[in-house]
């Protein structure tokens, strides 16, 4: 990482390569430092994470009791697949014009989008957790005389949890995309998307630009490390009895 | 792989072969019929602009694109100047993220100790939200088919490259030896173990790599400066508030990505059938 870090400073230095094109890394690191005491800038970034939230928040609340539904009732699950082939496909971003024309824009626009991006790994995680669930527990507790709802919360839920956790963090980085990314669509308002997409359009931006990546790269590091070290945490049951079988 | 051993779990409707096919579909498809059917009323009685009733936007898909000459697929020249520039700029962007991307990744995966010297920055350029890298292209490579090209290679290649990187380093320990007592050339290790054996994690990171592409195929036209392109059609539709144009394009892109996904899969399942077949022995 050092040495990248250093090639890019050379090139920059040497003028190889045009500055505002591309600047060196020490100054795009410091700029970006720099943008961490800008109150302004922080303001933008914490739209971004609240657009992030919500939908992310959201998209788990529709999509996790979906999941567990069309998991554990057959028939609805075939009933609902032709639909969700179809609307699974349309990429997200797609439905930014739509979305814009429909509901304007700032938070009342990100969130929909952000909740219809991120249901679907969470709801597809929640099925395939349920598919994995043992069958001789399901079993006994259902000779013991427990309804099919008890079961499927005992059991299934705790079992599938693993999977949902994993299509959480994948829904995590979608949301992140699509927050980041219909900010620097839809051009004016704040947020972290808007901030980039302000600084590319002025001359000698790059250097902003470049920081509001590096920012925006810091923010899905943390988010990734934060809910892969939550998920060892909380299942390491699972892991152990993963090992323990194989 | 998950769906395909539920599929073949589910047990067998009685009543012979036809019965069944005419059963499946039914339960497949009838809802879907009803759903559409059932927007097709809605959105009739309401008569929202916003919301045109989906025969319309299939009418209006066909004057749109399908108005040409038989010999053209029917395809007008709407259709040829906006669906096969995006088209072309998606498969080169996938392609060359394909190529780089396993290449790389079985490079690295096979060498535990540059691996773990690109680890940090692979993670890195992994978590960057790929649109927030759209605007360093633009000043990097100008507007245009390079840009785009390039911003769907950053975003579609990571999801292979990691995937790849992890097969080839979980290669068998004593195919490895076998292949060391056999004196197998480097070519032919590749070839012959390391490959086959990273197949199913390729195909994992070819599929994510495929929604990717998809979505910044679309995102990296509808920003201001594109000439061609459907997300150029959506933002060109939007600005004339054009609403059956723009759920047109949405209703396209959804089977076009049906679409891929469908060949995908397919190519998968010949490619990867000895796969399955060796697991289902040793389990």
């Amino acid at each position: 990482m050092a040495v990248l870090f250093l090639a890019s400073e050379a090139l920059g230095r040497a003028e190889i390569v045009d500055r505002s094109y591309l600047p060196p890394a020490s100054t795009v690191v410091a700029r970006a430092a720099e943008l961490f005491g800008d109150p302004d800038f922080l303001h933008n970034v914490r739209v971004t994470l609240t657009a992030w939230a919500l939908g992310l928040a959201i998209a788990i609340a529709i999509a996790v009791p979906l999941g567990l539904l069309f998991g554990s009732v057959p028939a609805v699950n075939t009933g609902a697949r032709a639909i969700v082939e179809f609307l699974r496909p349309i990429p997200s971003v797609a439905l930014i014009p739509l979305a814009g024309l429909l509901l304007g824009s700032g938070l009342g626009m990100e969130v929909p989008l952000i909740v219809y991006a991120a249901s679907w790994p969470i709801l597809f995680n929640t099925m395939y957790g349920l598919d994995d669930v043992d069958p001789t527990a399901k079993e006994t507790l259902r000779t013991f005389g427990f309804s099919r709802t008890q079961v499927l919360l005992r059991v299934s839920l705790r079992s599938a949890a693993p999977f949902i956790a994993t299509g959480v963090r994948l829904a995590a980085s979608i949301a992140l995309i699509l927050a980041v990314g219909t900010e620097i669509l839809s051009g004016f308002g704040e947020g972290l998307g808007i901030f980039i997409a302000s600084a590319s359009n002025v001359p000698d931006g790059t250097r902003d630009v470049l920081a509001g990546t590096v920012w925006a790269g810091c923010l899905g590091l943390i988010i990734d490390t934060v809910l892969v070290q939550a998920e060892n945490r909380m299942f390491r049951w699972h892991f152990a009895l993963r090992s323990g079988a194989s | 792989m998950t769906t395909a051993t539920a599929a073949v779990s589910l047990p067998r409707p009685r009543g012979g072969l036809a019965g069944a096919l005419v059963r499946g579909v039914l339960h497949r498809w009838l809802p879907l019929a009803i759903l559409v059917a059932g927007w097709e009323v809605a959105t009739r009685i309401s008569g929202s602009p916003f919301f045109p009733p989906p025969w319309e936007i299939v009418r209006r898909m066909k004057e749109l694109w399908f108005t040409g000459p038989a010999d053209h697929l029917f395809l007008n020249g709407e259709a040829t100047g906006n669906i096969l520039p995006s088209l072309g700029r998606m498969a080169l962007g996938l392609l060359l993220s394909a190529i780089a991307g396993i290449v790389l990744g079985i490079a690295l995966g096979r060498s535990e100790q540059v691996l773990a010297y690109l680890n940090p920055i692979m993670q890195f350029a992994r978590v960057i939200p790929p649109p927030t890298l759209v605007p360093v292209f633009i000043v990097l490579f100008d507007l245009g088919t390079q840009m785009q090209v390039a911003s769907i290679i950053f975003s579609a290649i990571w999801p292979i490259l990691l995937n790849t990187a992890d097969g080839a380093r979980s290669v068998d320990q004593v195919q490895m030896a076998t292949a060391e007592t056999f004196r197998l050339s480097g070519a032919d290790r590749i070839r012959f173990i390391i490959v086959p054996s990273a197949l199913p994690k390729i195909f994992a990171g070819l599929r994510l790599a495929l929604s990717l592409s998809l979505i910044l195929m679309v995102f990296s036209e509808l920003l201001p400066g594109t000439t061609d392109g459907l997300g150029f059609e959506l933002t060109n539709a939007q600005s004339q508030s054009d609403m059956p144009t723009i759920w047109c394009v949405i209703v396209l892109l959804g089977v076009l990505g049906y679409l891929f996904n469908t060949i995908l899969l397919a190519v998968e399942r010949r490619v990867l059938t000895w796969h399955r077949a060796a697991r289902k022995a040793a389990s």
